[in-house]
C-alpha cells in the first residue's frame, strides 16, 4: 500500500469552486482521478508520482516509465484495478 | 548470482555488488525501514548476494504490520455494531483483529469495502446520505497528505458522515525506538524514499548525528536498495555518519512543502502505539480538535478492551530486528499469509509474508 505509481497528466478539472483541484492521470491503459493539490504547479502533460489518490511529486518522463515498468514486472499494480471486489483470492500475484 | 539476468541493469547491479564486497572489511547490520524495500531484498535475491560480513535487517516499515490490535477490533466493531461503512485500504482487511479480521466481518455481512484512495470514501458518503461512512486511515507520512485531504475535502463538501479512523505511524521516532532498544543493534539505516518524498530529509540530520549512525534516504527498486547499502557501508567504512540522499531523482531536502501544511493543519503530533513494539513517543498523528467532527475515534464512543496478541507470535522481535522470521516456530506451519497468526505475514510489504513467498526460507523453517 505504500507504492507510489507514475502517470500522465491528461486532464485538469477544478471542483468546488475552484477549491479542489483534480486531474485525470493515465496509468499505461487505466486512467484514475487523482488530486494536484500537493502539486499546484503541475499540469496537463506532466508526469506525476500518485499515492493513493494524490500526486505527491513530478518526475520526468524516462523516470516515470522505468518505474512504471519495474512496478507491473513484480505485479504490483493490482490496486489500480477495480479493488472493490477484493476477495483474498484474487490477490496481486507478486503478493 | 541466479538473479542477476532479472536486473534492469544488470551490469550496474554486479558493479555495486562488487564495491560491496570490496568495501566490507569487518560484519555490519543494517536496517532498511521501508517493507517496499524488504519486498525488493527478499525476491530480487539481494539478502544472498550480499557478503556475509553484512546483515539486513528488516525494519517495522509496514503500516498493515503496525496498526494496533485494539484499533483493528474497534474498526471491526464499527462495521459489525454501529452499522457504518468501513472502508480501508486492501491489505488492511486480513490483518487478524483478537476476534476476526474486516474481511470476516465483511463475509459476515458488514458493509466493509476496498478502496484505491480515501478520496473515494468522501464520494461514497455523498452518495449514502443516511450511512456513517468510516475511513481506517493507516499509514506512514507518505499516506498522510491523502488521509488529510479527505477531511478537508469532506469538510468543503459539506459532507457530514464522513469520518476517519487514524492510525498513522512515523518513521524518525520508530528508527530513534530502535536505536535506544538494547537487544537492536543496527550500525547504518536506510531511510524510505516515499516518506522523504514528502516530508524531506530534515528530521535526519539530528538522529544521524546524535546516535552517530549513516542513514541513506533510499528508493525501493533492486539497483536503488543495492546502491543504499553501498552508501551506508561506505559511511561506515570511512567511521562516517551523515545523511545521504541515494533517491535524488525523486526526493529533495525540504520534501513536499504543500503535502506537510495539508498534514499539520488537519493532523497534530501524538504518541502512539506500535503493534508488536508498544508505544513509541511522538510517533503518530491524531486528528486536531478542529476536525473532531471527522475523527471517528470521538464520533463513536468506542471502548473495547486491549486484546493480547495470539501467544506464539513473535512479531515484535521481528519489526525491532531481533529475530528473522524463520526463526519463529509458527513461520510457514500454523502461520501463512492465508491464515496469518500476526500482521508481519498479511501484507506483502510485512517481512514474514516476504520470506514466505520469495526466500525459499519456507523449506528451512
Ligand atoms: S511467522 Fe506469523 S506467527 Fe511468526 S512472527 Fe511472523 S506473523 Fe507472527
Amino acid at each position: 500500500m505504500c507504492l507510489a505509481i507514475p502517470g500522465k497528466i491528461k486532464s485538469i478539472d477544478l471542483q468546488y469552486n475552484g477549491l479542489v483541484r483534480m486531474a485525470k492521470v493515465s496509468f499505461g491503459g487505466i486512467t484514475k482521478e487523482a488530486s494536484l493539490e500537493m502539486l499546484p504547479d503541475a499540469n496537463v502533460g506532466d508526469y506525476v508520482l500518485v499515492h493513493v489518490g494524490v500526486a505527491i511529486s513530478k518526475l520526468n518522463e524516462e523516470e516515470a516509465q522505468r518505474t512504471f515498468k519495474y512496478l507491473e514486472e513484480i505485479g504490483e499494480l493490482g490496486e489500480l484495478e477495480d479493488v472493490d471486489e477484493y476477495l483474498p483470492n484474487s490477490e496481486k500475484k507478486a503478493s | 548470482m541466479k538473479y542477476m539476468s532479472e536486473y534492469r541493469d544488470p551490469v550496474l547491479a554486479k558493479q555495486f555488488l562488487e564495491e560491496i564486497k570490496t568495501t566490507v572489511t569487518q560484519p555490519w547490520s543494517i536496517m532498511e525501514v521501508c517493507g517496499g524495500q524488504t519486498h525488493s531484498l527478499v525476491k530480487n535475491g539481494i539478502i544472498e548476494m550480499l557478503p556475509d560480513e553484512v546483515t539486513m535487517i528488516h525494519g517495522p516499515g509496514c503500516p498493515v504490520c503496525v496498526t494496533p490490535l485494539n484499533l483493528i477490533d474497534k474498526a471491526v466493531y464499527l462495521a459489525t455494531e454501529k452499522g457504518v461503512i468501513l472502508c480501508s485500504f486492501g491489505d488492511m482487511l486480513r490483518v487478524p483483529g483478537s476476534q476476526k479480521s474486516l474481511l470476516e466481518a465483511k463475509a459476515e455481512g458488514a458493509d466493509v469495502r476496498v478502496l484505491y484512495s480515501p478520496l473515494e470514501a468522501v464520494k461514497i458518503a455523498e452518495d449514502n446520505p443516511d450511512k456513517e461512512v468510516v475511513f481506517f486511515a493507516v499509514g506512514f507520512e507518505t499516506t498522510a497528505p491523502a488521509n488529510a485531504l479527505s477531511v478537508v475535502h469532506a469538510h468543503i463538501r459539506g459532507v457530514k458522515n464522513y469520518s476517519i479512523l487514524a492510525s498513522h505511524v512515523l518513521v524518525p521516532p520508530a528508527i530513534k525506538a530502535v536505536i535506544d532498544d538494547e537487544e537492536s543493534k543496527i550500525d547504518g539505516f536506510l531511510a524510505a524514499g516515499h516518506v522523504c518524498t514528502i516530508m524531506g530529509n530534515a528530521e535526519y540530520h539530528p538522529i544521524s548525528e546524535k546516535f552517530e549512525v549513516p542513514i541513506v534516504v533510499t528508493g525501493f527498486e533492486p539497483l536503488d536498495v543495492l546502491q543504499g547499502i553501498l552508501m551506508v557501508l561506505r559511511q561506515l567504512e570511512q567511521k562516517k555518519a551523515e545523511v545521504e540522499n541515494q533517491y535524488a531523482r525523486i526526493v529533495r531536502e525540504e520534501g513536499n512543502p504543500d503535502a506537510q501544511k495539508v498534514i499539520h493543519e488537519v493532523f497534530e503530533v501524538k504518541n502512539q502505539m506500535w503493534r508488536g513494539i508498544g508505544e513509541i513517543p511522538e510517533s503518530g498523528y491524531a486528528v486536531r480538535e478542529e476536525f473532531a467532527a471527522f475523527d471517528a475515534a470521538k464520533k463513536f464512543s468506542v471502548n473495547i478492551a486491549e486484546a493480547p496478541e495470539h501467544p506464539d507470535c513473535i512479531s515484535g522481535q521481528i519489526m525491532k530486528g531481533i529475530k528473522k522470521p524463520f526463526e519463529c516456530a509458527q513461520f510457514g506451519k500454523t502461520c501463512k499469509p492465508t491464515n496469518p497468526l500476526g500482521a508481519p505475514m498479511v501484507s506483502s510489504e510485512g517481512a514474514c509474508a516476504a520470506y514466505y513467498h520469495f526466500s525459499g526460507m519456507v523449506e528451512q523453517a
